[in-house]
């Protein structure tokens, strides 16, 4: 079961200069918030800010990691 | 190809075309079986809008087809005019700056979600997609 810092730390070493903070929501380690905030996001809509998060974690999202709830933000 | 190799797919590529707002959600509005779900139908129940929702607990199958045709990863999934708007963050965070309303074509109301949805209409429309495969 990922930690809240390891799911901080795969987003940040998948989107360039992300700052990324994370919590797990529940303490139950399957249901976490993010806010990402990358340069990266820049001119994109929020469903493909969050596609490009929730690809970091390909099929593990709706499994292991029950829930990820995002705010992303291009700076 | 695809129409005659996945009707399930192609079943939710219709319901998508042809209900302009749906909403694929985890139990029914009346019974979200999710508290996501759950705040999705309460920001379009603020807003009055009538909204068809699939629930997709009953087979697991729809979830996969849907997102594997939406390439969103969670539920709830809302859908405009064929559109996909986004889940529930995006839905939250659209109701709250007005968009969601600006997106709909309605005014944005005064109360937040939250409080909101006891004057909503009680019975939007419950479109159950295994009724539409049968």
């Amino acid at each position: 079961m990922p930690t809240a810092d390891e799911i901080k730390q795969r987003i940040e070493s998948a989107i360039p200069d992300a700052s990324v903070s994370v919590e797990d929501w529940t303490g139950g380690g399957d249901h976490f918030r993010a806010t990402v905030v990358s340069p990266a996001f820049g001119g994109k809509s929020r469903i493909e800010q969050h596609r490009m998060v929730y690809a970091v974690f390909g099929g593990e999202i709706g499994g292991p990691i029950h829930a990820l709830s995002l705010t992303t933000k291009a700076e | 190809m695809s129409e005659t190799e996945n009707p399930l797919r192609e079943a939710i590529a219709e319901a998508i075309r042809d209900n302009d707002v749906i909403l694929f959600m985890k139990g029914v509005p009346e019974a979200p079986a999710c508290g996501f779900s759950a705040r999705a139908t309460a920001c379009l129940q603020a807003l009055n809008v009538p909204f068809a929702a699939v629930d997709i607990l009953p087979d697991p199958r729809i979830r996969q087809e849907l997102s594997g045709l939406s390439n969103w990863p969670t539920i709830p999934q809302l859908f405009v005019k064929g559109e996909l708007v986004g889940g529930s963050d995006i839905i939250m965070e659209m109701y709250e700056s007005g968009e969601l309303a600006q997106t709909l074509g309605v005014e944005a109301p005064a109360a937040a979600p939250d409080e909101a949805p006891a004057g909503a209409d009680p019975a939007p429309q419950a479109l159950g997609i295994e009724n539409r495969l049968g």
